[in-house]
């Protein structure tokens, strides 16, 4: 927004407005932890609560959620990479790299949507029981918040082929970035706690 | 669809039907005025769209003072329903609405936004800066916030208003034994309210944190400044848990899910938790901002800066710690066991340290300080003893034990009444009087403010100190009458005829607005307190841009070492450099109304309507994606020009005689 430009910096840091911009996203992840935090203190209390419905190890096909695990730990690397060609100002490795994430996200959210169907049509609702109301909310969560990122991005990828870099692009690419790789830190928790706690349990 | 509409309006109580005649003849006359007098233009350009942080503060403060005039009027209801024994004034499923509305209306819509419009007003002036640092975000806030209390405030007239208290404990609350529409309100209007507040904080906490004056580091920053730090950091930690709290009722409701039924495995007590988890903090989100309040107003009208600057901030952040960890006293009686009671108790005996040493500070802030006693400075008098009486009945509820005794009686009802109005209510009038003139220009009037106070005051203590003792006699909270062998009748008469006395002080209140707004005179000094903080520098009413050159700072009440001085009206006009300001938006208000659209049809679950009104949304953000509307710069001349027109006044300008 003001004029003066500090070339000093990263791209996205140079105008007084992008660095309130970059402060005010990094204040609303931390309430999206405290949102996040709360789904999982739901989790943790009415995950266990079956109701005499499908238990985690009855439904979880841990193969398919690896492949999920692995599409969206890929996609948070190919962001980095983008962010990286980003501050070398290399437009076209920047929107490769974008796309890659984009479709490695999208790849996730195939699978998720996949896994939810497969759930439905074993008679795994979010009716069932309290476990799978939770269950489906906590990971509906994330899934819409991927969701939301890919649409976000598309508009962004538009912008930065109307206007190349700028520090406004930048500043938008580099926010997208923290809140891809903050939606990856969450997955890791739902594989942990959700996934991998189920089939051990 | 599964609309029912014969069901929308609630028809047959002629006191609903009053108001839906009430309702329509204002929304009719607004209309019909406003294209009378040709102000549709300038309502849009000046306030609709505006994102200036002046003016939404105001925009706030004007639905706050409308949320108190219904908030009230609810509570009158309520106590001319048991102003006599076995009463048929209203009937149970009646009061049971109202004292929801209540709860709801007065926390939510009356408290939060009138804090908030001070803050808005305030805290960019305080700290030297020309505006929040995401102005068009907080118009975004405001039109959220109004489009949640909208639509929660027509569920009375349209579809019946929820019923189950402003906890809306489960399961209660839940389809199974609420199955009307009104508790759908409950969760989609505070969602959309929620969401507009939880900006409020992001917004504060980097225009705080960033954009202060060159010279002001933390510890030179006014102590409302600093409460309203505080403040959006608890915002920020509290309402997403509301936010889930809110969707999975909504789940509950509206899809069948199992959070806190009590089939399928669901849990009741997860909702008081989760909902105790945001709600004790929503407390203190209302009480800090009232004690940066007090501390500015009693350090003005004491002339003496304020006491024990650094314990009143070590107190605040340690208020906020410990508003975390107390929520579960609001229902020691779940019977969590021994051990997490007495943790609980102890955590909430705590709070009275710090509260003490803030409590302490002002009066040693008043200590041989030249006490003017203004309508500002007594409401702030009025409040040390008041809020003790809430404070000390406070830790006798915080004791476990005990509390099994005054737990749901009208004993915690008089308690969080003796906090929250002395605490909130007394806090916002004072800072209307001390803060209407930078806001307006003009004074409110003092002699009829101080007719406001006494009635207020005098009203506010014979309505709730019966109830101390009704509830220790044994009348439980939320009933809607009681038998005349109860032998509560008498107290309960004298609540009655105190709740009118407050209801004439509020009136007193409004017509002083319009008093003012008449007769008052315009030629008021832009610093008629003789004050000590920054936003008393610059002009009343404020000029857009706030400063025309930016203060410096090199101490603790700036402006009153500048006025030592004598550095405060001069300015150097080679200092003046071109201002950037941002653009109007009508984006903002675009949101509230397809918010307003989608959650009006999902609270009658009409999902497909909601799904087809939620596209608004999408389009409106991605509007906002490729808005590159990068504002506009002010020029040198237009500043200097707006600058003389107030410094240099012919005649001078009148100050307040204290």
């Amino acid at each position: 927004m003001s004029a003066n430009v500090n070339h000093s910096l990263p791209l996205e840091y140079q105008t007084e407005q992008n660095r309130l911009n970059i402060l005010g996203f990094w204040i609303f992840l931390g309430a999206e932890i405290v949102l996040f935090a709360t789904l999982f203190a739901v989790y943790g209390v009415l995950g266990h609560r079956y109701a005499g419905g499908p238990t985690p190890s009855d439904i979880f096909k841990l193969n398919d959620v690896l492949i999920q695990t692995l599409l969206l730990l890929t996609s948070s690397f190919t962001c980095g990479l983008a962010v990286f060609f980003m501050r070398q100002r290399d437009m076209k490795k920047l929107l490769t790299w974008f796309v890659i994430t984009l479709l490695l996200g999208a790849g996730f959210l195939f699978m998720e949507i996949r896994e939810f169907i497969h759930y439905v049509h074993e008679g795994a609702t979010m009716q069932t029981s309290a476990f799978l109301s939770s269950f489906f909310v906590l990971l509906g969560t994330h899934g819409a918040h991927v969701t939301f990122g890919i649409i976000w991005a598309i508009m962004l990828i538009i912008q930065l082929l109307q206007r190349g870099l700028t520090p406004v692009t930048a500043r938008k690419m580099f926010i997208i970035s923290l809140y891809w790789h903050f939606l990856d830190v969450v997955w890791i928790f739902i594989l942990t706690f959700v996934y991998l706690k189920g089939m051990v349990a | 669809m599964g609309i029912k509409w014969n069901e929308i309006l609630v028809g047959g109580d002629p006191l609903l039907v009053g108001s839906q005649i009430a309702i329509v003849l204002t929304v009719v006359a607004i209309v019909v005025g406003l294209t009378y007098f040709k102000k549709w233009g300038w309502l849009w350009r000046e306030w609709l769209t505006t994102v200036d942080h002046k003016k939404i503060g105001i925009m706030y403060i004007v639905s706050g003072v409308l949320m108190f005039f219904r908030g009230g009027i609810d509570g009158l209801l309520m106590k001319a329903q048991t102003a006599r024994p076995e009463m048929n004034f209203l009937d149970a499923q009646h009061y049971n609405e109202i004292f929801t509305t209540h709860g709801v209306i007065m926390i939510l819509f009356m408290a939060m936004p009138l804090l908030i419009g001070l803050m808005n007003v305030v805290v960019p002036l305080q700290i030297g800066a020309r505006d929040v640092a995401f102005p068009q975000l907080n118009a975004l806030s405001f039109w959220l916030f109004f489009s949640g209390a909208m639509l929660f405030n027509i569920s009375f007239v349209v579809g019946g208003s929820p019923d189950a208290g402003w906890t809306s404990y489960f399961p209660l609350a839940g389809k199974e034994f609420s199955p009307g529409i009104g508790n759908n309100y409950y969760a989609i209007a505070l969602q959309i309210a929620g969401l507009g507040t939880l900006m409020t904080g992001i917004n504060f906490i980097v225009t705080i944190l960033k954009m202060r004056a060159p010279g002001m580091t933390l510890m030179k920053m006014p102590m409302f400044t600093w409460t309203t730090l505080i403040t959006s950091i608890i915002i920020v930690a509290a309402f997403p848990i509301f936010t889930v709290a809110l969707a999975l009722m909504t789940f509950d409701r509206l899809y069948g899910t199992h959070f806190f039924t009590l089939s399928s495995g669901g849990s009741d007590m997860l909702w008081a938790n989760l909902f105790w988890l945001w709600a004790h903090p929503e407390v203190y989100i209302v009480i800090l901002p009232a004690f940066g309040i007090f501390s500015e107003v009693i350090a003005t009208f004491s002339r003496k800066t304020l006491y024990g600057y650094k314990s009143m901030v070590i107190s605040i952040v340690g208020i906020a710690f410990l508003s975390m960890i107390v929520w579960v006293h609001h229902f020691y009686t779940m019977d969590a066991g021994p051990a997490v009671n007495s943790f609980f108790s102890i955590t909430t005996m705590l709070i009275a340290v710090p509260t003490g040493v803030k409590i302490f500070n002002w009066l040693f802030t008043m200590r041989k300080g030249r006490i003017q006693f203004t309508t500002a400075m007594l409401w702030a008098l009025a409040f040390v003893p008041n809020f003790v009486i809430g404070g000390v009945t406070g830790v006798m509820l915080a004791m476990a034990a005990a509390d099994y005794q005054y737990h749901n009686t009208l004993f915690l009802v008089a308690h969080f009444h003796y906090v929250l109005i002395p605490g909130v209510v007394f806090a916002v009038f004072a800072g209307l009087y001390y803060w209407w003139p930078k806001m307006f220009g003009f004074m409110l009037n003092e002699k009829l403010g101080k007719y406001h106070f006494w009635l207020f005051t005098i009203g506010f203590n014979v309505t709730f100190m019966p109830m101390f003792f009704l509830g220790l006699k044994g009348a439980v909270r939320r009933a809607y009458t009681y038998s005349a062998e109860s032998g509560f009748a008498p107290l309960f008469l004298v609540s009655a005829i105190g709740s009118i006395i407050l209801a004439i002080g509020f009136a007193v209140f409004c017509y002083n607005i319009y008093w003012s707004f008449r007769y008052a005179k315009r030629n008021v000094s832009h610093d008629p307190w003789d004050a000590r903080t920054l936003e008393w520098m610059t002009a009343s009413p404020v000029q857009f841009y706030n400063f025309a050159v930016v203060p410096e700072v090199k101490q603790l009440d700036a402006f009153w070492h500048m006025k030592k001085r004598g550095e405060t009206l001069t300015l150097k006009e080679s200092d003046i450099k071109k201002i950037h300001m941002p653009s109007n938006s009508g984006l903002p208000f675009y949101m509230a109304v397809v918010f307003g659209i989608t959650g009006f049809f999902l609270v009658f679950e009409a999902h497909i309507a909601a799904a087809v009104a939620a596209i608004g949304i999408v389009v409106g953000l991605i509007v906002r994606s490729f808005d590159y509307d990068d504002g506009y710069y002010v020029s040198v001349d237009e500043i200097k020009q707006t600058e003389r027109t107030w410094r240099n006044v012919e005649g001078g300008t009148e100050n307040h005689v204290g």
